[in-house]
């Protein structure tokens, strides 16, 4: 596949400081990346920096030091548009990824959409992407409908087929489920998504921190992410769209920054992106991204996903290692992310949870803001651990052994 | 393993496997369903309701041991309480696991042992699902329902 060289992880390890930490008195393993990656050094000391050598707002000032900020936060643009492959216009930043698609859903959709149109999600979506379809869809009058999960746990593809049709407007799917690690086939979906003239929007949140992602190549029209899950700051999060779309659009939130001219009369828009960012947008917040691209270019994104693909491999043959043990979402490391749900008989996701934290082990119990695919899987939560580039096989050795004492523990 | 055991009191997992208390009454005065959205965890929780009394208290439902047994327990608890007394037992639980009041066995009972949950925030709701569930239920009695939630 790659010809990257091998992650280091002891080295990568030494870069992110809040790994040095130990809880109840052991390492802390850290297992939920999915939910929010770490930082390492090279975040946090660009964003310290920031702050320390040339705060000031964006855009507006004339002296140098506000010429200064400018240019590092659209150096973070720059950055997180280079490693998608997309262009920067077109590279918007939010303050997450579910401000991202609520986005697309009012500047778009409220717009667009009318009664009879349909949005097709998935069942493996996670909450963002469908409230914010459901709010809009209630709005207009249109209806969203959920394409099926086939029993594991992959993306029913003759099922979505059937769904997409003459009244589709948006298809939104999810790249990389958080729940359930499938990689979903997003190019083949957007192809289907165009064949009836509909949009696509791919959530990217769970793969372009973890694999090579390009957003040409996805061939969807918008792209949503989010910086905290990819070694970078809560409070910025990013929508790529295609331009030609953007243009079209109106703007999502009005005020400062977002505009070209105001009068008492009306006001015209800023150009891309900034049409798309009304008010101080989060200056530091894009400075940590762009060191957290530039963190992983550093190793390249083929290299974080060779990695990954070993890490998912190492989970689930250690999970397989503990009786009873089910885990939810395919078993092949190809196709799926480092993101590993699992239920373990008669031991609640949350005493688990509850019990690895005594050995360290910080894991994820819950429903992971994914309730539709939890009613499918006819599970109230599940656990899930979730690695990264920072994690190594030791980690999953003292996860296994955690699993085990925990269903002594708990055993009736 | 000091800190967990702290938590997980043996009484604890006892109600937990052994749950006292659970399925449907033939003849509930009332019923409601709650459910925690953080967790998923879910309670349906029926009373029987004689003459101002909860001469009968049942409950079903899923959840982790925290909420489960303290189900168990609540159920104990009020059993055989006026329905004053279930608020005010309700209330008082509620205070403990804010760690506003200190515990009171006699009134608890086995749910003295989930003192400790305090020390666990995000467990507090766990604890306290199917206690509030019994304040919904009683108070839907009186509002004249017979279904709450």
């Amino acid at each position: 596949m790659s010809t990257a060289a091998p992650l280091d992880v002891a080295v990568v390890k030494r870069d992110f400081p809040v790994l040095g930490r130990s809880v109840h008195g052991r390492p802390l393993v850290y297992l939920d990346s999915a939910a929010t990656s770490q930082k390492p050094a090279s975040v946090l000391d660009a964003m310290d920096a920031y702050y320390r050598e040339t705060n000031a707002n964006v855009h507006r000032g004339v002296y140098e030091m506000a010429a200064d900020a400018t240019e590092r936060f659209e150096a973070g643009r720059t950055a997180v548009a280079r490693l998608v492959g997309a262009p920067r216009e077109g590279t918007i930043f939010t303050k997450n990824a579910t401000e991202a698609i609520n986005l697309v859903a009012w500047a778009w959709g409220a717009r667009n959409l009318s009664s009879g149109d349909e949005i097709v999600v998935t069942q493996m979506e996670h909450h963002s992407n469908i409230v914010p379809w459901q709010l809009v869809a209630e709005m207009t009058g249109a209806r969203v409908r959920f394409a099926p999960v086939t029993p594991d746990g992959e993306l029913d593809m003759d099922g979505l087929r059937a769904l997409i049709g003459s009244a589709t407007r948006m298809v939104a799917v999810v790249h990389v489920s958080n729940v359930l690690g499938t990689i979903n086939p997003v190019p083949e979906v957007a192809r289907m998504a165009r064949e009836v003239g509909a949009l696509c929007l791919a959530d990217g949140s769970q793969s372009v921190p973890h694999m090579p992602v390009d957003f040409d190549e996805l061939d969807v029209d918008f792209l949503a992410f989010t910086g905290h899950k990819m070694l970078g700051p809560t409070g910025i999060g990013v929508l790529v769209g295609r331009p030609a779309i953007l243009d079209e659009m109106e703007p999502f939130l009005g005020g400062g920054e977002m505009i070209s001219d105001v009068r008492e009369d009306g006001s015209t828009w800023n150009d891309l992106p900034w049409k798309f960012e009304a008010g101080t947008p989060p200056i530091a917040e894009a400075v940590g991204l762009g060191a957290a691209v530039e963190y992983l270019e550093g190793f390249g994104m083929d290299a974080v996903r060779a990695h990954e693909r070993e890490m998912a491999r190492t989970l689930l043959d250690g999970l397989a290692e503990v009786p009873g043990l089910v885990v939810h979402g395919p078993t092949d490391p190809d196709r799926r992310g480092a993101a590993v749900s699992f239920s373990l008989p008669d031991v609640h996701p949350h005493d688990l949870a509850q019990h690895l934290d005594q050995d360290g082990v910080a894991v994820r119990a819950g429903h992971h803001c994914a309730k539709p695919l939890m009613r499918v899987l006819k599970v109230p939560a599940t656990s899930r651990a979730s690695a990264y580039l920072y994690n190594d096989a030791r980690d999953v050795e003292v996860l296994v052994a955690a699993l085990g004492r925990a269903r002594s523990y708990f055993a009736t | 393993m000091g800190g967990l055991d702290d938590l997980y009191q043996e009484i604890i997992l006892d109600h937990y496997r052994n749950q006292r208390n659970t399925g449907r009454l033939d003849d509930a005065t009332v019923a409601v369903d709650q459910n925690n959205p953080l967790c998923g965890d879910e309670i349906h929780l029926e009373l029987h309701i004689d003459d101002g009394r909860l001469t009968e208290v049942a409950h079903s439902g899923e959840g982790c041991s925290i909420s489960q047994s303290s189900a168990s327990m609540m159920s104990e608890a009020l059993a055989g309480k006026t329905e004053d007394e279930a608020l005010d037992l309700v209330e008082h639980f509620r205070l403990v696991m804010h760690g506003e009041q200190d515990a009171d066995e006699d009134r608890l009972g086995d749910a003295i042992a989930l003192e400790g949950v305090a020390k666990y925030p995000v467990r507090i709701k766990c604890a306290l699902l199917s206690w509030m569930a019994a304040k919904d239920a009683i108070l839907t009695h009186r509002s004249g329902d017979q279904t709450g939630g």
